[in-house]
């Protein structure tokens, strides 16, 4: 056993007491400052998705935005094209196998096909290599803000009014008023339709990303997926038929494969990047990196699109993140909402149950 | 006067990992409540921090195992010196459990688990949702447990320094006083 040290009581013990009460409270309220208790205002993944599940409703076990929707399998086949503006294999040329989920934008999964114009189509690739891609598009021009803190005012001012079930008309007027980066989506979709389909829309990133070639130059794009099959016009539901994208998806893929082609849009110098509420201007440089193939579809309550999170910071080596703040939220919100239901689906203790014989 | 101190590597592993461990648990932390693009850059740190938290402590476990740590002070009270040596192999089983927890998590989730510069680590778990939000949970747990138990920890170690000044602290900042 080894000898003390210094055994006789040290002088100034309260002093002494106090630095080291100092320290470990110190400690602890650094840690709370960061991981936001202390900062209770801090706009957190949590309130993000808070807002989102008290406007859409609680539905356990489902996602808190783009609840309602339907798996679609097949694959990638890239032509070689974007060989030259992005390093990644994906690209090249070849097959690569992709689990697709098309959705309708909102909380509630049982919501009409019709009582929104957007449809929303979200991809994950997976590559030979092990690396993934997974994006989220959306059937519309324009992300309506341009950033996180705006997109959560937004949905507290959208908050359905308990008495009408629809969001007070003055509030959401305030908001557009004192946020004039709305303008563009609003016009839009004043005159927006829903679809009669999911295989006829062309859904966009709307958020901007880079590519990164061979070279390790960089450069700001947006993509889309433009679909080869035509809207026909024809096929408008029958009156009070509230599921029919499903029932259309089905009924299509059962004659023939869906096909869009994954276009890159580049930006100009000037074009905004860091900011989806804005659209850039026709005419810009696109190139075809190939097609996206869609061959089967399965119910999202067997499908494995059900479990996946597509999150949009998910990406190979080639294709980077911008500065666009939406894209980095999202990824924070949707990792909320990807534990909150992944922990329902699984009856974790305190986590609500699925109501299974909804889903 | 002579006191048996840790020799050379340990201190050197502790006061390291010690730095990582820490900046771990922050950055971790910080992560999950941000929606601003530290979000991302904070996520693309943990992942390898984690990583290297892990190896280093098999090394120092292998090092702790071969290598006893100095005895205590023989008049310490022995709920004292039972905390001790508890809240010190919880702290080992926290270091390596907590990055197993992580790796296994993203597996379950089917995330592709990125070091960065195209390294990718194979998963160590099957794709199960039910698996992922269990993890998960114990992750966020954990790490709570594991910032606790460094407050217990830097207080006790402090109060050697202070109040006890009986070599224990001394153990672990200087070199053999011999």
């Amino acid at each position: 056993m080894q000898e003390p040290l210094n055994r006789r009581e040290p002088a100034n013990t309260a002093w002494r007491w106090a630095v080291i009460g100092i320290a470990v409270v110190g400690a602890a309220a650094a840690f709370g400052y960061v991981g936001g208790w202390l900062a209770p205002s801090r706009l957190t993944p949590k309130r993000i998705i808070d807002v989102l599940q008290s406007n859409g409703g609680d539905h356990p076990g489902y996602r808190r935005n783009h609840a309602k929707g339907i798996c679609g399998y097949g694959y990638f086949e890239a032509n070689g094209g974007l060989a030259a503006f992005s390093s990644s294999p994906l690209f090249a040329g070849g097959r690569t196998p992709v689990v697709g989920r098309f959705a309708l934008p909102g909380g509630n999964p049982y919501a009409a096909d019709s009582s929104v114009p957007i449809r929303s189509f979200a991809l994950r690739f997976d590559l030979a290599n092990g690396e993934q891609w997974r994006t989220g598009m959306n059937a519309m021009p324009v992300f309506p803000v341009s950033t996180p803190q705006a997109f959560y005012d937004l949905n507290v001012a959208t908050h359905p009014d308990p008495a009408t079930g629809k969001p007070d008309p003055e509030k959401a007027k305030a908001f557009f008023t004192s946020h004039p980066e709305t303008g563009a989506f609003l016009a839009w979709v004043k005159t927006a339709k829903p679809a009669a389909s999911y295989v006829t829309e062309t859904y966009q990133s709307l958020n901007a990303f880079y590519l990164r070639d061979a070279n390790g130059n960089r450069r700001a794009v947006r993509w889309k997926v433009v679909p080869e099959t035509p809207e026909t016009g024809t096929g408008d539901p029958a009156a009070g038929d509230t599921d029919y994208l499903a029932a259309d998806l089905n009924q299509r893929l059962a004659k023939e494969p869906a096909r869009w082609h994954l276009q890159m849009v580049f930006a100009d110098p000037g074009d905004p990047v860091d900011d989806a509420s804005k659209a850039w201007p026709d005419g810009r440089k696109t190139v075809d990196a190939g097609v996206v193939v869609i061959e089967r579809a399965e119910p999202q309550a067997t499908g494995s699109c059900r479990d996946i999170n597509y999150d949009p910071t998910i990406l190979p080596r080639g294709i980077e993140i911008s500065g666009d703040p939406i894209i980095v939220a999202r990824s924070a919100a949707y990792a909320d909402s990807y534990l909150r239901r992944t922990s329902e689906e699984s009856h974790l203790p305190g986590a609500e149950r699925p109501k299974e014989d909804q889903r | 006067m002579s006191v048996a101190t840790f020799r050379p590597f340990a201190r050197a592993l502790h006061w390291l990992m010690s730095i990582l461990i820490l900046t771990m648990l922050f950055v971790g932390a910080g992560m999950v409540t941000s929606v601003e693009a530290k979000h991302a850059w904070l996520l693309a740190i943990h992942r390898p921090l984690g990583i290297t938290i892990f190896v280093l402590a098999l090394v120092r476990l292998g090092y702790r195992l071969t290598h006893p740590a100095p005895p205590l002070p023989a008049d310490m009270p022995e709920w004292q010196k039972l905390a001790a040596h508890a809240s010190h192999w919880l702290l080992y089983a926290m270091m390596i459990a907590m990055p197993l927890i992580g790796w296994g998590m993203l597996s379950a989730g089917h995330y592709p688990v990125v070091m960065g510069g195209g390294f990718i680590l194979p998963p160590i778990l099957p794709t199960d949702a039910a698996l992922f939000a269990w993890l998960r949970e114990a992750h966020r747990y954990l790490a709570w447990l594991f910032f606790l138990t460094f407050l217990a920890h830097m207080g006790a170690a402090l109060m050697h320094g202070l109040i006890r000044r009986d070599g224990v602290l001394q153990s672990m900042t200087r070199g053999s006083a011999d």
